[in-house]
């Protein structure tokens, strides 16, 4: 009876220890792991023990062009994507939402993109991109503009994969705003229709400022997940040609574990976890006062 | 009227339009995979061609398809399984003792990137001699299911009636029998919508498994992966390895569509 009792009383400690302790040990530790090992010098190829080094390890990463670069591509790629896409995604939601026939299987063809495997997503955009039999280039053809390389083009590379971020996020930004559109009331546009508003005023003063904060949270939530992007990339280029495609996170899993210069790796992930966590930080941030 | 009738008419070319692109690489996906290399590397490019089935019986013949098909399932459903055990309670808690804090604690797991563990985590599980293990990359995973276990789980609980569970308190029943017998039984929906979306990402990850994972433990995407880098032009095997991969959890999508979209869109909606 008392042993019982005890489990109740501490109910709201004892059923979530576990996923507590689950995380901590799985995330919190590694995370203060990688921290640490930011400010040695570790090599693990070269069998040499571990340096401390303090900020020397961040002088030295930040003087690398190449890291350089990716921090500006990872911006590049994800402002580029997320822009597109909120463009995008919220232009398909106005348009999808009334009642029509075939919207329920809109929906679920809107869902594919989000579900399939963006590994063999990005095999498949490969073939697209293909400079000889690829249809990107036959498309060109027909327009009579001459042949691109797309991928394997330093100059093209990151627009390209632009557009298959585009491909497979878009229906992500319209989904949510499609479940925002659902939700807002009806009164604005009565009291809008008595007073002769045309449907373009309706648009510009009504719905899209209603359903402004629901897109612009959408727009982080992707913002944190474009800065994370890594399968595509990889898959894709492997960070290629040369550099011109290494983002932040292709950079620190070659580090990591191509190069396996632990030390290095580790403060690129420490500014990845960074910018991630202020993203993240915002997200938390526009919920709140959205939620009032 | 006339107006009416061409809106009408551009409402349904735009509907088209963006079925059409979103459709078309799953399409070109699904016709290569049925193309020989002559109709592949054929230009311009053949919509009208023989169909064969020659590369789905090569991939999945000379391939060890198969087995990483069962590694895939084995890792999915074991960290999806696990991760529901721990998730259901730490949600419920969440839900009824509105512990914000904790619920966003579990968020910043699925908001930070995955990368800045794996790096750790490859360090230990070669310490431990785990490399290559299935319970090192059932736990990898876990981290990827539980957040959104947790994360679906907590709003379900928080619209299911208080009532319920009160009414059995006060016949006598603790709260974690009346969580378990009662509540538990009602959250049908809601852990259907956990578990696909969960399994799916577990199923289409590609960085754990990448790192983790070798030849006996190989999942499919690394599988699809490095079937490009050997064979990189035979484009109809790798479109049917591509075709073979997504095709569960398109199929997970549509059995349980409604459950899919609300469990993506949850959360950026407020209410």
């Amino acid at each position: 009876m008392v042993r019982t009792g005890f489990v109740e009383k501490n109910l709201r400690i004892l059923f979530p220890l576990p996923a507590i302790a689950f995380v901590m040990v799985m995330m919190i530790f590694p995370i203060a792991y990688t921290a640490f090992l930011s400010f040695t010098n570790w090599n693990l190829t070269s069998g040499q023990p571990l340096n401390l080094v303090g900020l020397r390890s961040y002088a030295r990463v930040l003087r690398e062009p190449r890291v350089l670069d990716a921090i500006g591509r990872t911006f590049l790629f994800t402002g580029g994507a997320v822009f597109v896409e909120a463009i995008l995604g919220t232009t398909v939601a106005l348009v999808l939402h009334r009642e029509f026939f075939g919207k329920g299987l809109m929906k679920l063809l809107l869902l594919l993109p989000l579900v399939a495997t963006p590994v063999a997503i990005g095999i498949v955009w490969n073939l697209f991109y293909d400079p000889t039999i690829g249809l990107a280039n036959y498309a060109l053809s027909i327009l009579g503009i001459p042949k691109l390389a797309w991928v394997s083009d330093a100059r093209t590379v990151i627009a390209a994969l632009v557009v298959v971020d585009v491909w497979q996020w878009t229906p992500m930004i319209s989904l949510i705003v499609l479940a925002g559109l659902a939700g807002l009331s009806s009164e604005p546009y009565e009291a809008a229709r008595v007073d002769g508003a045309t449907e373009r005023q309706i648009l510009w003063n009504i719905t899209l400022p209603m359903v402004m904060p629901t897109i612009l949270t959408a727009m982080i939530l992707r913002t944190v997940d474009a800065l994370k992007t890594f399968d595509i990339i990889f898959a894709m280029t492997g960070g290629g040609p040369g550099y011109s495609s290494e983002t932040l996170n292709v950079l620190g899993f070659k580090y990591s574990f191509e190069y396996f210069k632990m030390g290095q790796a580790s403060v690129i992930l420490v500014f990845l976890f960074a910018i991630v966590l202020l993203c993240s930080i915002l997200i938390m941030k526009v919920r709140d006062r959205t939620q009032v | 009227m006339k107006q009416s009738r061409f809106r009408h008419v551009a409402f349904y070319v735009m509907v088209l339009t963006v079925a059409l692109v979103v459709l078309f690489p799953f399409f070109w996906m699904l016709s290569s995979s049925f193309k020989t290399q002559v109709d592949i590397i054929a230009w311009p490019p053949r919509l009208v061609f023989k169909p064969t089935l020659h590369n789905y019986v090569k991939v999945f013949g000379e391939q060890d398809f198969l087995k990483y098909f069962m590694n895939s399932s084995i890792v999915g459903i074991s960290a999806v399984g696990a991760s529901l055990l721990l998730g259901l309670p730490a949600a419920y808690s969440i839900a009824r003792f509105r512990q914000k804090r904790l619920s966003v604690f579990i968020l910043v797991a699925r908001l930070m990137p995955g990368i800045s563990f794996l790096l750790p985590w490859y360090i230990i599980f070669s310490r431990l001699g785990l490399m290559d293990s299935y319970i090192a990359l059932i736990l990898s995973h876990m981290l990827i299911a539980l957040p959104v276990i947790v994360w679906i789980m907590s709003s379900y609980f928080d619209g299911v009636p208080t009532e319920l569970e009160e009414s059995a308190m006060v016949d006598g029943a603790t709260r974690q029998r009346a969580f378990f017998s009662i509540i538990l039984p009602l959250s049908g929906p809601g852990i259907v919508t956990a578990t696909t979306l969960s399994f799916i990402f577990s199923w289409n990850n590609f960085m754990f498994s990448q790192v983790l994972s070798m030849e006996r433990t190989k999942t499919l995407p690394i599988a699809v992966y490095n079937f490009v880098s050997y064979a990189e032009v035979d484009w109809g095997g790798v479109m049917a390895a591509a075709v073979a991969i997504m095709a569960p959890a398109i199929l997970l999508t549509m059995l349980f569509q409604k459950y899919v979209v609300k469990g993506l869109t949850m959360g950026a909606v407020k209410g």
